[in-house]
């Protein structure tokens, strides 16, 4: 039998259906692949003995035609999602043995549909980073390499595991976090289809706060209609989060191959850059024409505050992290450091514990949330932030969707800006904005630069309108014709 | 708007991270990189702009459940991740004197 780790989630799901192989079998291959792909340092938890238990469960519902709608499928999870008596992380030496007592919404709808839990992916410490290099666990490496080159890439972050393993093979999606592009960069860097949804489409109860009202988690898949397909199982209304939406969940995958014929696609000339890379311009170019080609009319569009949402998240962020963050006082959970005097049971312990960006972020965020800043710095981000949000509310009036690049390059080398903050948090200034309005956003794989690197669209839209988005999405999908990767060289390093 | 080492270590005391004097420097100079960026939210006139402090609410608005008890009794569970417990409570150091 060919190996079934070729199949994507649909398939995956459609042959388990036919029965022509078995979960069993299905999980043997996908815990082989993802022992063998050790190297890229995609899980910090491999669970091959719960997968396999749950994979006789689902051959026995097969049996019996019980068979539940994720029946079998095996996933990956952000090590941001708390799951019940498997340990947590959120790859920081804080959590570094954290055994959550309970599971988090969105991983609980999963299993409760039939999904299999394969491992826990890495991902930046808390969710902090653009590189997966942050973590407590060493940096994953992205699956592609630079045409001739064997020199090492990041898988962008934060949810640098979840993508680098959907691209690689192992599991055939995965769940991401997004607080400000860490499920679209890393997706965009990896070839794979990253969708971070509505705020409040998914629950946020069990995922390990990071800034709470950013936030939200979303599917990464090597395609857009396994994306359509793992969102439509892991959103629901919760009443344990207060911003988690009671609207009715559609059907998102019969969006996937509607027509986009009439409706309009925006063009916001602030994502223009200097400096921008020739191949991300033409691949935007591109993506105009498939768009235009299926009907769909394209509109020059403008958001004049765009250049001020970088800034204005990482006022936001941090304050927001920073309180969050002062839950882990080494008193309930998590790394603890011994002393007499409580004062010093804390900084001792928070300063062993976190990481240096963790360490910047909270400290960033403390400093405009003091006494004689908060205006000056916190609430003028959130003034800014409504003008941001005000921007697309209005860009929506004329428009259904809007077409940007994903990010302003590919995948960067390991170490490249590790010690230049600002550089960094560059990465996000197409994602970012999103999440500061709320809104939804997927990013697709849809070209590659010149030195073979796959580069991504992102398709922002309406509020709880993921549904265009996949339509729109799978247009660009079959338009450009994206080869996904084919060289596993990783195996080879054994 | 810039910090000077002072500023730093008082960050870091509010934050609750002991920082050793190198750590000091070099936070001291990744702290006003960001904050120096990020001051160019100034140009942006929000003289009659009310703050968000939710993306929640495209329609919607939050929701309050019944004020009953509904979820609880778990305090095995709660403490199972303690550094230090004892009879159910969790151990600090002596806070009072």
């Amino acid at each position: 039998m060919a190996n079934l780790t070729n199949l994507c989630l649909h398939e995956a799901r459609d042959g388990l259906i036919k029965k022509s192989f078995s979960t069993r079998d299905l999980i043997i291959d996908h815990i082989d692949a993802m022992e063998s792909s050790r190297n890229l340092n995609a899980f910090i938890t491999e669970t091959p003995e719960l997968a396999l238990k749950s994979a006789d469960l689902s051959d026995k519902n097969f049996a019996n035609q019980n068979n539940r709608p994720l029946e079998g499928i095996p996933l990956g999870i952000k090590d941001m999602f708390c799951t019940k008596d498997v340990l947590t992380t959120a790859s920081s030496k804080m959590l570094s043995s954290f055994i959550p007592p309970y599971e988090s919404t969105v991983t609980d709808n999963l299993w409760k549909k039939g999904a299999i839990l394969l491992g826990k992916l890495n991902n930046d410490e808390f969710a902090m980073g653009s590189s997966n290099e942050t973590s407590f666990f060493g940096p994953v490496i992205n699956p592609w390499k630079k045409n001739d080159s064997t020199e090492s890439l990041v898988p962008g972050g934060s949810s640098g595991g979840s993508a680098a393993s959907v691209a690689a093979g192992v599991g055939v999606g995965s769940l991401g976090t997004d607080t400000g592009g860490s499920i679209r960069q890393p997706a965009a860097f990896t070839g794979t289809v990253g969708l971070k949804p509505t705020y409040g489409r998914c629950s946020r109860w069990g995922i390990i706060a990071f800034a709470s009202s950013l936030d939200q988690a979303g599917p990464i898949t090597r395609n857009v209609k396994d994306n359509a397909i793992l969102l439509k199982n892991m959103c629901s209304h919760d009443s344990k989060d207060t911003t988690s939406s009671s609207k009715e969940i559609p059907d998102f995958e019969s969006s996937v191959g509607k027509s986009i014929k009439g409706l309009k696609v925006g063009i916001p000339s602030e994502f223009i850059q200097d400096g921008m890379s020739e191949d991300i311009i033409e691949m935007w170019t591109k993506g105009k024409e498939w768009l235009k080609a299926a009907g769909a009319e394209i509109i020059d569009i403008s958001l004049p505050n765009t250049k001020y949402a970088l800034p204005c998240y990482y006022i936001i962020a941090p304050a927001e992290a920073s309180s969050n963050l002062s839950r882990y006082d080494g008193v309930r959970f998590g790394h603890s450091v011994n002393s007499n005097d409580i004062n010093e049971m804390y900084e001792k312990t928070r300063s062993e514990g976190f990481g240096d960006e963790v360490k910047r972020r909270i400290m960033i965020g403390t400093y405009v949330l003091s006494s004689g800043y908060y205006d000056a710095y916190y609430l003028k981000a959130q003034k800014v932030r409504s003008l941001i949000s005000l921007d697309y509310s209005q860009a929506f009036n004329k428009v259904d969707v809007l077409l940007t690049p994903s990010t302003p390059n590919s995948a960067f080398n390991l170490n490249e800006k590790c010690d230049d903050p600002l550089s960094m948090y560059l990465n996000d200034v197409f994602t970012v904005p999103v999440n500061l309005a709320g809104l939804p956003a997927i990013s697709i794989p849809s070209s590659k630069d010149k030195n073979g690197l796959p580069l991504g669209l992102q398709l922002i839209g309406k509020p709880f309108d993921e549904e265009t988005l996949y339509s729109f999405a799978n247009v660009i999908e079959e338009s450009s014709n994206f080869k996904s990767l084919d060289n596993k060289w990783w195996l080879k390093d054994e | 708007m810039s910090v000077n080492e002072d500023n730093v270590k008082k960050i870091a005391r509010l934050s609750k991270i002991s920082l050793n004097d190198s750590e000091v420097k070099k936070y001291l100079t990744d702290l006003n990189q960001i904050i120096g960026w990020v001051d160019q939210l100034k140009e942006v006139d929000t003289e009659k702009v009310s703050p968000t402090f939710s993306s929640f609410g495209a329609g919607e608005g939050i929701k309050q459940r019944d004020d009953i008890v509904s979820d609880g009794g778990y305090r095995k569970e709660i403490i199972s991740n303690a550094p230090k417990s004892e009879e159910g409570f969790f151990l600090v150091p002596k806070v009072i004197d």
